[in-house]
């Protein structure tokens, strides 16, 4: 597609925004709220000479553009949440293996087959811990099509930045909303791509030795290096080890470098947060219905702010904890039972001024419904 | 190349146990290779989990070791994105066709360019001999005192119905025809099954009492014959061994999907 | 065919894992455990270079060494 204004469908904009960070492998198995990410991408991606499948299931899908990744490829799949489930165990490999890749999950109502075409907010704590055993993940969002696209564009950058795998979730609101898009000229994002060795043919490649910065250089599967890549803990060649300095030291590779780049992993937005007595906390389609009511209260003259997350994982604590220093009152808007609510309470110095706004039936989040709890704190009664 | 050159030497002896007829095939597939002079850097050896999959840490190919069961799918994003690779994909029994059924079947139905080969051995080793979906009816294994009561599947009969274009069955006993069959396995341009019949002394052996490695190969030897021989009409429990299906003018995946590149370009153009 | 002839059974006896496989399918009973439990060959004189001891050891321990009952020079050829 080419740039400039468009009217197009959050999925759709998550689409373009894949195409222009480079996105040449997807595949994926059909599920609502998340197929047309699928459909989209059938029709783009072999124009530009890309690879489009459509697996057996999701454990192949997430199995297959990780394989596809090792190649050189920036690849994607896309999925609600009864197929994330089944993502999981490639996810943790994912994360093992340092294998660049990025999972959209357009969230629907859980658990099980749920509501598959109702909005919901309830993956946060999957996204973060569906994977066994310890480990970090990065995990994006956001409510506006130009957000999709920007967040979407980042989520590759930092895929191949920390050679992680980046779930995007998305929710059922913001995937089906149509709304205005931008799509900017190329090169007016900045995209990044894969760290290849620069090492020659003959010469010792390690390709699980990390820079100084932390990060991999790798060698495509295919090239000139012959390595091996396991989901066993492994030493710097990629053989599997059980060495127990190499294990620790493994796993607080895989887990510092996310925790110790947290800063510029970290993306949000913030509106009248200055003199906020009530701060409201929320991300995704939520967001979109805080910011409202704040806007709305704002005219009247109180003092409301709002702190839009762009990143949930790695949680931004320090960034809620200041922006929250001053607040009477924090009201978290999320379609769950308090997923983020826990974390934020977790961040600020009051966890007792801490309020919950949320929907869990399946009904988009309103703003009345936010005033309605804005009511009680206030003392307004219900 | 001598076929030895294809190891990571420096990890040997290997792993498996003594009699273990992985290491047979580890033997007749990288002789397949050197017969087919296939350099090095052109090879990507897939493998799941389990005993069979260990075959990957001892080849010096481009080696990815992945998870239980999910080895051909790890294997079509590669083949996918590389067409021009090599790309052969060792499996246990259980890691093929139980954890990994659907991704087989699926494998197969496309047709893509792979070698899949099963290294058989009716049970799950790694784990200490538990019954598989390669062990008979009546079996014993660790957790089948009382006898297996499932029934097992036809890897060959499997793969056919799927829609894989190359199928064929050898033993370690048989290593010549097993080399034989890899390599054409190898050569053929779409999805080829080999289920090798392997030997597993340490639990199906023992639990089933059938003697030490040799014997169980003698066994294959006595109990085997080739395709369409007299042999198996006059006795039906014999498995046979050789090439089924061998078919290359079915079209294959990469092809295929080439193709489907050039109509998107010219309707986009 | 070219008729062969044995030059040696190399056995790297660190990868050897005393299985029998060689020894018990061996058609003219050349090789055979030694009390490490190590294959070695007890009557190379015997060997008729059939390969299957070194097609079927499962721990790619054996080599068996030929060389062409041929003109001098083509051996030669062979060995390198």
């Amino acid at each position: 597609m080419s740039a400039g204004l468009k009217f197009v469908q959050g999925n759709e904009a998550c689409v373009e925004a894949a195409l222009y960070a480079g996105l040449q492998f997807y595949a994926g198995y059909p599920i609502t709220p998340s197929s047309e990410i699928a459909e989209h991408l059938a029709v783009r991606l072999p124009r530009v000479g890309g690879t489009f499948l459509q697996l057996e299931d999701e454990i192949a899908s997430i199995c297959a553009i990780i394989g596809a990744s090792l190649t050189g490829c920036k690849v994607m799949t896309a999925t609600s949440g009864p197929g994330f489930s089944l993502m999981q165990e490639g996810l943790g490999y994912a994360i093992m293996a340092e294998i660049p890749c990025v999972i959209v999950n357009v969230m629907r109502g859980g658990p099980s087959t749920g509501l598959p075409t109702c909005p919901s907010q309830g993956d946060i704590c999957q996204a973060r811990w569906g994977a066994h055993g310890d480990h970090a993940i990065i995990a994006l969002t956001a409510s506006t099509l130009q957000d999709v696209f920007e967040i979407t564009v980042h989520a590759f950058n930092t895929a191949e930045t920390y050679r992680t795998p980046v779930i995007l979730l998305l929710d059922e609101v913001v995937g089906h909303m149509r709304e205005k898009l931008v799509v900017p000229e190329a090169g007016a994002i900045a995209t990044v791509d894969r760290l290849k060795t620069s090492l020659k043919l003959g010469m010792d490649y390690h390709p699980y030795l990390p820079r100084e910065d932390g990060r991999l250089p790798m060698s495509d599967f295919g090239g000139q290096h012959r390595y091996n890549v396991t989901g066993l803990f492994h030493d710097m060649w990629g053989f599997p080890t059980q060495e127990p300095s190499m294990v620790h030291g493994l796993l607080r590779h895989l887990v510092d470098k996310i925790a110790n780049n947290a800063d510029s992993i970290c993306r949000y937005k913030e509106y009248y947060l200055e003199d906020a007595h009530i701060v409201l906390i929320s991300y995704g389609g939520s967001a979109r219905s805080a910011l409202h009511v704040v806007e709305n209260r704002r005219v009247r003259g109180e003092r409301l702010g709002l702190l839009e997350l762009q990143t949930i994982w790695p949680f931004p604590y320090s960034v809620v904890e200041s922006k929250c220093a001053n607040a009477r009152y924090i009201v978290v808007v999320e379609m769950n039972m308090g997923q983020v609510t826990r974390a934020v309470k977790r961040a600020v110095a009051h966890p007792d001024r801490v309020v919950l706004a949320n929907r869990i039936d399946g009904v988009f989040i309103t703003p009345t419904d936010i005033r309605n709890i804005l009511r009680l704190i206030q003392g307004k009664g219900v | 190349m001598p076929f030895k050159d294809y190891l990571r030497k420096r990890f040997f002896p290997h792993i498996w146990c003594p009699g273990c007829g992985h290491g047979i095939v580890l033997g007749c597939l990288l002789r397949a290779i050197e017969q087919l002079a296939i350099g090095k850097n052109d090879v990507v050896m897939v493998s799941g989990i389990g005993c069979s999959s260990r075959i990957c840490g001892y080849v010096d190919f481009h080696t990815l070791h992945t998870l239980h069961g999910r080895a051909l799918a790890f294997a079509t994003g590669v083949k996918m994105s590389v067409p021009r690779l090599n790309v052969i994909v060792p499996m246990g029994d259980g890691d093929a066709l139980a954890i990994g059924g659907n991704h087989f079947i699926h494998a197969a139905r496309r047709n893509i360019a792979m070698t899949a080969i099963v290294m058989n051995n009716r049970t799950y080793g790694m784990t200490g001999g538990q019954y598989s979906p390669l062990s008979c009816h009546g079996d014993f294994a660790t957790n089948a005192p009382y006898g297996n009561i499932d029934h097992d599947f036809d890897v060959v009969e499997l793969a056919r119905a799927a829609g894989a274009t190359f199928v064929a069955r050898s033993t370690t006993f048989h290593a010549r025809q097993t080399t034989e069959i890899i390599r054409k396995a190898i050569a053929h341009p779409g999805f080829a099954v080999v289920e090798v019949l392997s030997q597993c002394p340490t639990y199906y052996g023992r639990k089933n009492k059938q003697g030490g490695a040799a014997e169980m190969m003698e066994w294959y030897r006595d109990n085997t014959t080739p395709v369409g021989s007299k042999a198996k009409q006059q006795n039906p429990t014999l498995i046979e061994r050789g090439i089924f299906v061998q078919d290359a003018g079915k079209p294959e995946y990469c092809c295929e999907y080439k193709k489907l590149v050039e109509r998107a370009r010219r309707g986009a153009s | 065919m070219v008729k062969r002839r044995l030059k040696e059974h190399v056995i790297d006896r660190e990868w050897c894992k005393g299985c029998g496989i060689c020894v018990h399918f061996c058609p003219r009973h050349v090789l055979e455990l030694d009390e490490q439990e190590k294959a070695f060959a007890a009557r190379p004189q015997d060997c008729i270079c059939c390969l299957l001891c070194e097609l079927r050891c499962p721990d790619l321990a054996i080599e068996v060494i030929t060389e062409e009952l041929q003109t001098e020079s083509a051996t030669k050829e062979q060995t390198e």
